[in-house]
């Protein structure tokens, strides 16, 4: 078994069904699939995290399907966080952090003690809730990525890369004419962008979300929530939000979160229109907070 | 019964709306009273404040709309909320129709006169209209308890109007074919039956919305429907 993640190429590893991009989508008769029928590219299996002895989630399972965005919400504290960042390991840096059960990346399992982490994020990027450009210009943000794993051939190329990123993310034209200004230059919104070019620019196969607008206006909310739209052909997304209007907006498949449980998960149109739990009846609705 | 609204004011949105849809109940089962007693040539001058009271209940529809979108815009109603929100627009337009139809029935009452033979045809009809307003009153209850068992009731409860305006569709021929100088008086009664039996289809419509808005489903395609006057037709023809 591989541990470099560098052959989970979407292609040949997680299935042989159909990935429409935006050249072969499906035709206007054919019905949308169903987000069950989806294969998963992530899976996690009776995973417990606790800090130190308190346990913030409980017996998790939860399948992420490839190409589509799962977003996963929940009150304050009730651990949807926590589970997005064991997802690429970001609990390791956390001293206290224990996780225990089984987390799934491509059927690999990715807390395997083989597995290099670095190149387990560069297949797992993430974007956090504030913006955090480097303090290096807009050029080298998205760069960074691409020279420490190596995957510019010249110097020609790494500029193809870092304007197809920037393009990727819908920012380059915004920032065509300074692109050697700090990163830190830009709005919010446009920085946030930046945060998601450099995620991608680096080629991975599912980005991890944490609350990516919250510190963003409606309109650079918007924005962001149009990269997701158009980027989802290409990437696999986990957005964690406090908004349920925006996971009601973008996502496919929604997990509800409560006091460390999953409590209830599905088609994002089922979740809103007709829960099946009480609990999460009750906090979509605004009568649990 | 679920717990309240974190934010009060939302609960008061809900209910003011259902409110309002009571209201138009209200008025509904006030104007089908009258339009019934003029049939029986009880009161004919109430047949005449029916025409006022569809003004009334065609603004409690606008108001009604007007509420909804408001809610929807403000409250970004959720889960059974938004299908409490969506059914009740639906429903709002449904009670609108019925109001139209009792207007319908009001309109021709007048043309009936004691004298005519086939007087003792509107028993008939007036039993027809009786159900119709026992279906309307019991969709509103539904609604008004969130109880899709009732309203499953009024969807089997349906078949018997249409039965009723088989019989009386059956009967007026006769008395069509008897004599031609009660075509147009049956003609008058076979509308108004007409107007009834389709306030008993609106009335099952409601019963649906109040099954979907509890259930989040909507019921099985499969009721009993005993409509067959346009067959009846054609086999009288045959």
């Amino acid at each position: 078994m591989s541990d470099s993640f560098e052959d989970f190429d979407m292609d040949n590893d997680i299935s042989d069904t159909a990935v429409f991009t935006a050249d072969d989508g499906p035709a206007a008769s054919t019905p949308p699939k169903s987000i069950d029928d989806q294969p998963a590219i992530m899976s996690a299996r009776n995973v417990d995290v606790f800090y130190s002895d308190k346990q913030a989630i409980k017996s998790v399972d939860l399948d992420i399907p490839q190409n589509r965005i799962t977003a996963l919400i929940g009150p304050s504290g009730c651990g949807k966080s926590t589970l997005l960042r064991t997802l690429n390991r970001m609990n390791d840096t956390i001293p206290t952090a224990r996780v225990e059960g089984d987390i799934r990346f491509a059927g690999q399992d990715i807390y395997d003690s083989s597995v290099d982490v670095t190149a387990l994020r560069r297949r797992i990027g993430m974007v956090f809730q504030k913006p955090n450009p480097f303090p290096k210009s807009i050029f080298e943000n998205v760069a960074y990525g691409l020279r420490i794993h190596g995957l510019a051939t010249s110097k020609a190329d790494m500029k193809d890369r870092v304007i197809a990123a920037l393009k990727g993310a819908g920012l380059y034209d915004e920032v065509a004419d300074r692109l050697d200004d700090p990163g830190t230059s830009i709005s919010g919104g446009q920085q946030q962008r930046l945060c998601i070019a450099r995620a991608i620019a680096v080629e991975p196969q599912v980005i991890l979300m944490d609350e990516p607008c919250s510190a963003l206006d409606p309109i650079a909310t918007a924005k962001v929530e149009e990269l997701m739209e158009q980027i989802r052909e290409r990437f696999t997304i986990v957005i964690v939000t406090h908004s349920m209007q925006q996971a009601a907006r973008v996502a496919d498949k929604t997990a509800f979160f409560h006091l460390g449980e999953l409590v209830e998960e599905g088609p994002t149109e089922k979740i809103f229109t007709n829960p099946e739990n009480d609990r999460t009846q009750a906090y979509i609705s605004g009568r649990i907070g | 019964m679920q717990p309240e609204h974190i934010v009060s004011s939302f609960d008061e949105d809900l209910n003011r709306i259902d409110s309002k849809i009571l209201e138009m109940g209200g008025l509904i089962e006030h104007a089908f009273e009258g339009a019934t007693k003029a049939l029986k040539r009880e009161d004919a001058d109430l047949a005449k404040d029916i025409l006022r009271i569809d003004d009334e209940i065609n603004a409690l529809e606008a108001e009604i709309n007007e509420m909804v979108l408001v809610l929807i815009a403000r409250r970004s109603p959720m889960a059974s909320d938004l299908r409490s929100a969506i059914m009740t627009l639906r429903i709002a337009g449904q009670l609108e129709r019925i109001g139209d139809y009792i207007k319908n029935v009001g309109r021709r009452t007048h043309t009936i006169t004691s004298n005519d033979a086939f007087i003792g045809s509107t028993s008939t009809l007036i039993r027809m209209a009786k159900d119709a307003q026992a279906q309307i009153r019991n969709a509103l209850d539904a609604f008004n308890r969130r109880d899709a068992e009732l309203a499953e009731d009024v969807r089997q409860s349906d078949e018997q109007i249409d039965q009723l305006h088989n019989t009386l569709f059956r009967e007026l021929l006769t008395y069509m074919m008897e004599d031609t100088r009660n075509i147009s008086g049956c003609m008058q009664l076979l509308f108004i039956a007409k107007n009834v039996e389709r306030i008993g289809d609106l009335a099952v419509d409601i019963a649906q919305e109040v099954i979907f808005m509890v259930t989040g489903e909507w019921p099985d395609e499969k009721r009993p429907k005993g409509d067959r006057t346009p067959r009846m037709v054609f086999d009288e023809d045959a």
